[in-house]
């Protein structure tokens, strides 16, 4: 290699470097806001040291682009996105999940017997429930509703639940996330926790947390994948991706995630799954709802 | 970089640059080579090293950008051993490195190790 194209090489590497000192600088805010939460750092606290860390790496973009996940940070992506959004793959699922959420069960009852809110109720969840002492997620409700009425569970990560909750999403649209741990019952907080404590813990063969990718290098590539913020990653499920060639769940996600790094993916709508989302979406509260979704 | 001798081993062109030029006695040398190839095969295999996943490396298709390209490697490891450290376990330079610890967690066996540092030490 000639001389001139190694030391601009290695001028080119040294403004990686710098990048990457920056961005570990960035990373103090959350380390702080990590080592606060081993001394019981409030959930708020944790999202405003999320945002801050955010803020630092993207000082240009917006809180209200967070919804739109890799796309808020990577102008090449978007182009494509947007192309897509143009004739959006998810349309179908929307209008079959309606015909769904119309059809009534067989002892003649309907979801709305269960959900009288309506379908755009996206936002009451994930939520606590004090009675089952657990978090209740959309997808678990969907099938408790279904359970009561005599139907069979659906399958968590596709198949048939996917058109339901994308027109759930849909009629969702516009509403802000809202996630609310309730003082009164410190299950609720301890669930918080547990799935936080997932978000950062390495796991897998490959040695990643979820932070790792998310919080660490987020804006940088692996191979060609920039990696998306976590604020805005629960905003717009059910998700059509060109990958996977169809629609699927948050829980297929983070299943794919977690087989990625060679680690036993848990079970989904599972205890730990339902709790990493429930601390997942806290951190996205005060973001707007625009599912389903598209990503590549 | 100092080099005692540059005499270089009639070889197949690609593999002569990737070695870059060859200190070391014909048989030696051809070894050497091999070692780099078989090296350059296991950096770049998905399953394997992947570090194309991370680092940019000449050659190298699609690379990420989560860690630095992979270029006057020589200069900044003249320790080969350094540069068999890092990639058997970089999180004991870093404990916070996003680095795959390759050795420690035995995604790629002691001697795809030694292939793979001979390959990264040409670039
Ligand atoms: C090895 C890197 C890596 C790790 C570790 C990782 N992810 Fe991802 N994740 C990706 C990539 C690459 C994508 C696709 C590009 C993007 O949107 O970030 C992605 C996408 C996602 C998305 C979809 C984003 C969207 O806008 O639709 C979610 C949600 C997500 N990851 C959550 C997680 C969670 C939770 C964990 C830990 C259990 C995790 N990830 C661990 C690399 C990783
Ligand atoms: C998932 C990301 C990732 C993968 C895969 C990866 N690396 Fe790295 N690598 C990094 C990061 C990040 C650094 C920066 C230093 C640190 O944090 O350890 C690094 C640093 C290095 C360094 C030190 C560079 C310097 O300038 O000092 C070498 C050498 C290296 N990697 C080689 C490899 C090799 C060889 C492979 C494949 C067998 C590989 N890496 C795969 C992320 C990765």
């Amino acid at each position: 290699m000639p001389a001139s194209q190694v030391i601009e090489r290695i001028c080119l590497e040294k403004r990686h470097i710098m990048k990457k000192t920056l961005i570990k600088m960035g990373a103090l805010f959350l380390a702080g806001g990590v080592a606060l939460a081993a001394q019981a750092a409030t959930p708020e606290e944790d999202r405003t040291a999320f945002t801050n860390h955010y803020k630092f790496r993207f000082p240009d973009v917006p809180m209200e682009e967070y919804p739109n996940g890799a796309y808020a940070i990577d102008k090449i992506g978007r182009e494509n996105w947007e192309a897509i959004e143009e004739f959006p793959p998810y349309e179908p699922f929307i209008d079959e999940g309606q015909e769904m959420w119309e059809t009534p069960f067989a002892n003649g009852k309907t979801y709305k017997d269960c959900f009288s809110d309506g379908p755009g109720i996206k936002s009451q969840y994930p939520r606590w429930d004090k009675k089952q002492g657990m978090v209740i997620t959309m997808a678990l409700a969907i099938n408790q509703c279904r359970e009561a009425n005599g139907e069979k569970a659906l399958k968590y990560k596709k198949g048939p639940i996917v058109p339901l909750m994308s027109y759930m999403a849909f009629e969702s649209r516009g509403q802000i996330t809202n996630v609310v741990i309730p003082e009164d019952d410190p299950r609720a907080m301890a669930a918080y926790e547990s799935g936080k404590k997932f978000y950062f813990t390495r796991r897998g063969q490959l040695n990643f947390s979820c932070a790792t990718c998310h919080v660490q290098n987020t804006g940088l590539k692996v191979r060609t994948e920039v990696l998306s913020p976590s604020l805005g990653h629960t905003t717009h499920w059910p998700v059509y991706r060109s990958k996977w060639g169809t629609a699927g769940t948050l829980h297929r996600r983070f299943t794919g995630c977690n087989r990625n790094i060679r680690a036993k993916p848990m079970k989904a709508q599972g205890e730990q799954y339902r709790n990493l989302e429930y601390f997942l979406t806290y951190l996205s509260n005060g973001l707007t709802l625009n599912g389903p979704g598209a990503r590549k | 970089m100092t080099k005692k001798s540059t005499r270089l081993v009639p070889m197949a062109g690609m593999v002569i640059l990737l070695a870059g030029p060859l200190q070391v006695a014909t048989v030696a040398a051809a070894e050497g080579a091999s070692a780099v190839a078989e090296g350059k095969a296991i950096s770049f295999k998905r399953s394997k090293g992947n570090c194309l996943a991370c680092h940019m490396i000449e050659g190298g298709e699609s690379p990420g950008n989560v860690g630095p390209p992979l270029i006057a490697m020589k200069a900044r490891y003249p320790d080969k051993a350094k540069l068999r450290a890092q990639i058997f376990d970089a999180t004991a330079f870093n404990p916070d490195s996003a680095m795959v610890p390759f050795g420690k967690h035995r995604i790629l066996t002691e001697d795809e190790i030694d292939k793979v540092t001979e390959y990264i030490w040409t670039l």
